[in-house]
This record gives structure tokens, sequence and C-alpha cells, in this order.
């Protein structure tokens, strides 16, 4: 307890949760297979004190690293800001300044990256050390990036409750085996880390870059019996004949729109297998899941008071939870409109008694989970020369959902072949594979609205 | 060309576009062995769907996934419209 006559902290810490975990249950990562109740009691970071008053950003490459990291930190901090992999070292020197970052733990040696001065580096030891399992000293406050739709990501906060909220206690008291082909750095992935972690189970980490045979093959090696991925994850994993081994109890998707195709895929290779399907988004915290196999979810959850409430307005899903992100960081603007409803930015259509997603609203692109600006991939085509003006949008994938599609207008006369090449060209030196077009077409003109901007257009 | 030679041509496409090494091709080949990853397949289908005209992944009946290039043939020779 800190001597001060503060109220003490409603909740426990992480290294508390993990220090309570079931006799056996292991952290397995790519290289290693770690005890969660010993590494509750042991420490491994090295580095200055923190406390409440402490902003840390964590910028690791190792997915295990970052678990480690959560557990030192989590209760001692008074904000974890978390950076998922693709975040680039200016990115990341930005986010430093803008929010009053005090200490950065980075686990490849601050590669790209200058601290201010005053910025404290933590670092884990090669030994661990004894350490105390207590109770948090502070409710740290989690921030998690949301894609926006151009100009730098969004800081989103979250509580330690609104994370682990999220994702239903199970009611088995069997050994429990969580595998996620998740980045834990990232939403999806953090929350399902966290209810592994406090739910006393074991956890099999995926390796950035790992090939899904070789996870595959440490799925079954560790027992996983619980399995979450994106819609593309289960597509790829269904590709793979070994997938079939694995002899899970539970199979959950999330991150991108669920089809039925992809549902009725995973129930033939899992007869009897419980498949379920969760609604997410950085913002607004999960909605809800649904279990009864088929895509989308029924109409009649709309407009019904509850935990989560839900309603469609101007074409998208609006979301009222306790589970909601707090704020965006430094303000911003407010994420609740006066009735506490956040916008998700889910478009939605009503089939019948059925509610399905359409794509975003904002025009973001998701390519098997990794999300796309339009914006950013017409600047690079608008720089080409003898391109008028492009028009970005999704093209349906079966496989990752989306793929990026191009409409140009180019200048008269011009030959269209040989810009084609170039723009694909210029594309495929500045962007990411993923936001490259794979189609491209050539238009004469491309409509706008009455305000003067591009009308977008949906998959 | 027929079918086979049409996928194989456009794998080897997709890989080259994509900077990825191909493994030298054959039909009980695994598909995730081949050596394009997600991405690399998710354009392998759109572009055939602009090369044929149809996507058998869209349409099939059949829920099993395709697991080696021999069944990835199979899947599209399955769905060529009548």
């Amino acid at each position: 307890m800190s001597e001060s006559a503060a109220a003490p902290i409603p909740r426990m810490s992480l290294r508390q949760h993990v220090a309570g975990s079931a006799r056996g249950a292991q952290l397995f990562t790519a290289g290693a297979q770690l005890d969660l109740a010993q590494m509750a009691k042991s420490s491994r970071l090295a580095g200055a004190e923190v406390g409440p008053h402490a902003t840390v950003l964590l910028r690791t490459r190792d997915q295990h690293d970052f678990a480690l990291a959560l557990l030192e930190l989590d209760g001692r901090a008074g904000r974890l800001i978390i950076c998922p992999p693709d975040l680039t070292a200016a990115q990341a020197a930005a986010v430093m300044i803008h929010h009053g970052v005090t200490h950065v733990f980075d686990d490849a040696t601050m590669e790209g990256l200058t601290p201010a001065r005053g910025v404290t580096c933590l670092a884990l030891r090669t030994a661990p050390q004894p350490a105390i399992v207590t109770a948090p000293d502070c409710d740290t406050q989690w921030f998690m990036f949301t894609s926006g739709t151009s100009g730098p990501p969004k800081l989103v906060a979250h509580s330690f409750a609104g994370l682990t909220g999220a994702i239903a206690p199970l009611g088995a008291t069997d050994e429990v085996v969580w595998g996620t082909f998740y980045d834990v750095r990232r939403y999806g992935g953090l929350q399902m880390l966290l209810r592994a972690l406090t739910g006393g189970g074991s956890m099999v980490l995926s390796h950035t870059g790992e090939p899904v045979a070789a996870f595959i093959g440490r799925l079954r090696h560790a027992g996983v019996t619980h399995l979450a991925g994106t819609p593309s994850h289960w597509r790829q994993a269904l590709m793979c004949p070994d997938l079939t081994t694995l002899k899970p109890r539970y199979l959950r998707l999330s991150g991108e729109i669920v089809d039925q195709a992809v549902l009725d895929a995973l129930r033939a290779a899992f007869p009897g297998v419980m498949i379920g399907h969760a609604f997410a988004s950085t913002e607004a915290g999960v909605a809800f899941e649904v279990n009864d196999g088929l895509a989308g979810f029924p109409a009649n959850w709309l407009d019904v008071p509850g935990k989560v409430e839900m309603r469609v307005r101007n074409g998208t899903l609006h979301l009222r939870s306790a589970r909601t992100a707090s704020a965006y960081a430094g303000g911003g603007s407010a994420l609740h409109d006066d009735e506490g409803f956040v916008d998700t930015g889910d478009l939605v259509v009503q089939r019948g008694d059925r509610v399905y997603f359409a794509g975003r609203a904002s025009g973001i692109i998701n390519v098997g989970g990794a999300k796309v600006a339009p914006e950013e991939v017409e600047a690079v085509i608008n720089g080409v020369a003898q391109v008028h003006q492009s028009r970005v949008h999704p093209r349906r994938n079966p496989l990752t959902g989306s793929l990026v599609a191009a409409e140009v207008v180019a200048e008269a006369g011009c030959d269209e072949a040989e810009l084609r090449t170039q723009i694909l060209r210029v594309c495929r030196a500045t962007l990411p594979a993923h936001k490259v077009p794979v189609s491209l077409t050539f238009v004469t003109s491309l409509p706008m609205s009455a305000g003067g901007k591009l009308e977008r257009r949906h998959a | 060309m027929n079918l086979h030679d049409i996928i194989m041509s456009e794998i080897a496409s997709v890989a080259k576009e994509q900077g990825q090494t191909l493994r030298p091709l054959s039909d009980d080949m695994a598909l995730a062995a081949c050596g394009l990853d997600s991405l690399g397949f998710a354009i392998l289908v759109a572009n055939l769907e602009d090369k044929l005209g149809f996507d058998p992944f869209a349409t099939a009946e059949d829920v099993r996934y395709p697991q080696t290039l021999g069944d990835l043939v199979r899947f599209y020779n399955a769905a060529v419209p009548a």
C-alpha cells in the first residue's frame, strides 16, 4: 500500500493475475516457453523507477518482450503507449513529443529514435531478479493507435477493465490454451493476450513473419484449445493441410468483416467446434459476439437497452457501452455524442432480419487486417506525371476481404499502357505491397459531391 | 493456354511483381510452400478473376479450401461457367 491517503485501486495488477495462473500454464513464443507463475515472481526490467506520473512508450520488436514489459509496467506506470509493429521511427518520435513520454521501452536498441533529453530508456536484463507480487499503485491507462483517414495515427485511451472485459470469461474449468494469429501489439491481439493472462491459462504467441504452417505446428505442440484470428488469417490457415490436426474447442474471428463462406469452411473443417465471430473496433471496444454460425448479426439486437446498446445512424453502427474507449489522447474530438454513443464508422445494411457490415464510412480499406487510407495511395498516384486525378477504393477479395483498386483520370492523349506501368512502378517503389493497387482503371472523370469533395465508393 | 498453364504462369507473374522467390512448381506442392504469401494469393485470385471472368472462391459450393497447386487447378476447373 502507498503511504498516501489515496484510495486503493479496485483491481488486481497484471502481475497479480499472472501469479495466480494455473499450475503449468505457459507462455509459448517462437523461441521460448515460459512458466507464467514463475514469470510473475521475477523481474527483468532495468532502468529508473517508473511511477504513476510516468508515460511509457512501448516499442518492441519481439512479442515476448512486449508481454514481459506489460507485466512489469501495468499498475506502476500511469500511462502506457503501445506501438504497433509497423509504426515508423518518425511516428514514434512525434508521439514522444506530443504525448509527454517520460520513459521508452525499446528492445530494438532505439533504432532510428533519439529520445529528447530527460527521457529514460528502459530495457530487459538477461538475468531475472526476484520480484514482489503487488497490487497496482495506479490504474494504468493503456493507449493504442487507431488508423485515421489521413495524417498521423490517433491515440485512444483504454482502461484495464475495458480491455479485459471485452472477451467473456469461459465457463469451462478445463485447461485452456489460447492461441492467436493476431499481433498482440494491436487492439484485437492485446485483448486476447490479456484475456489469457488474466484467465489463468496458457497462451501461444505468433511471431512476426512466421509461416502459417510453422505456427500451426507450434499450436499443435502446445495443445491449443481456443484459437483466434481475422477471417484472412483463417482463410490462409484453411489452405494448410495441417490445420485440421489441431483439436480446438473454440474458434474466434474478428477484426474484419466475417462472411458466410469462411464460417462454413471452418464448420466443415472442425465439425462440432464452437465458432464465434466478434465485432470490435479500437475506438468502440468489443460490442458483441455472434455464435449462431451465420454472418452478420440479428437485427433485433438493435435499439435494445443493455450493457452494449447498438443503433444505426446515417448508415453506420453506433454503440454505447462502459467498455468503449474513454478518450483520444490530448483531448481531440470527443469520442461520444451527447447520449454517450460512439460512431464506429462501420457501414451496415439490413437484409431481412439480419444486419451485415458493408465497409468503412471513411473509405478506409481493410486488406487482411491492415488498414489502407485511400488518400495515401491517391497522393502517390497523383504525383505521377500525366495523372490528372485518381480515386482509390476497395475491391472485394475472397482471401483478404479487400484489395486496393484505383481509378485514374489521365491527361488527354497520353499512352495509357505506358502510364499504367509508370504508376505501378512508382507505387511499388514508395508503398508497402498491400497498398499498391491490384487493379487500375482509366476513367474520363470522377464524381464530386456538392461540397466539391471526391465521392467515395465502397466495395 | 489451358487453365493449368494460365494459373501457373499467373503465379509466376505475381511472384515476380511481389519480389518473391518461387520454388519449382508441381501439382502436389502445398500452396503454403510454393513461395507466395497471403497477399500474393489474394492478388493471384484477383488477377485470375480479371483474366478468366470468374472467381471460384466467391462462388464455389465446396467449402473445402484448396491446399495444393493441383487442388487449386481442380478448384478453378470445377468452377468454369458452363
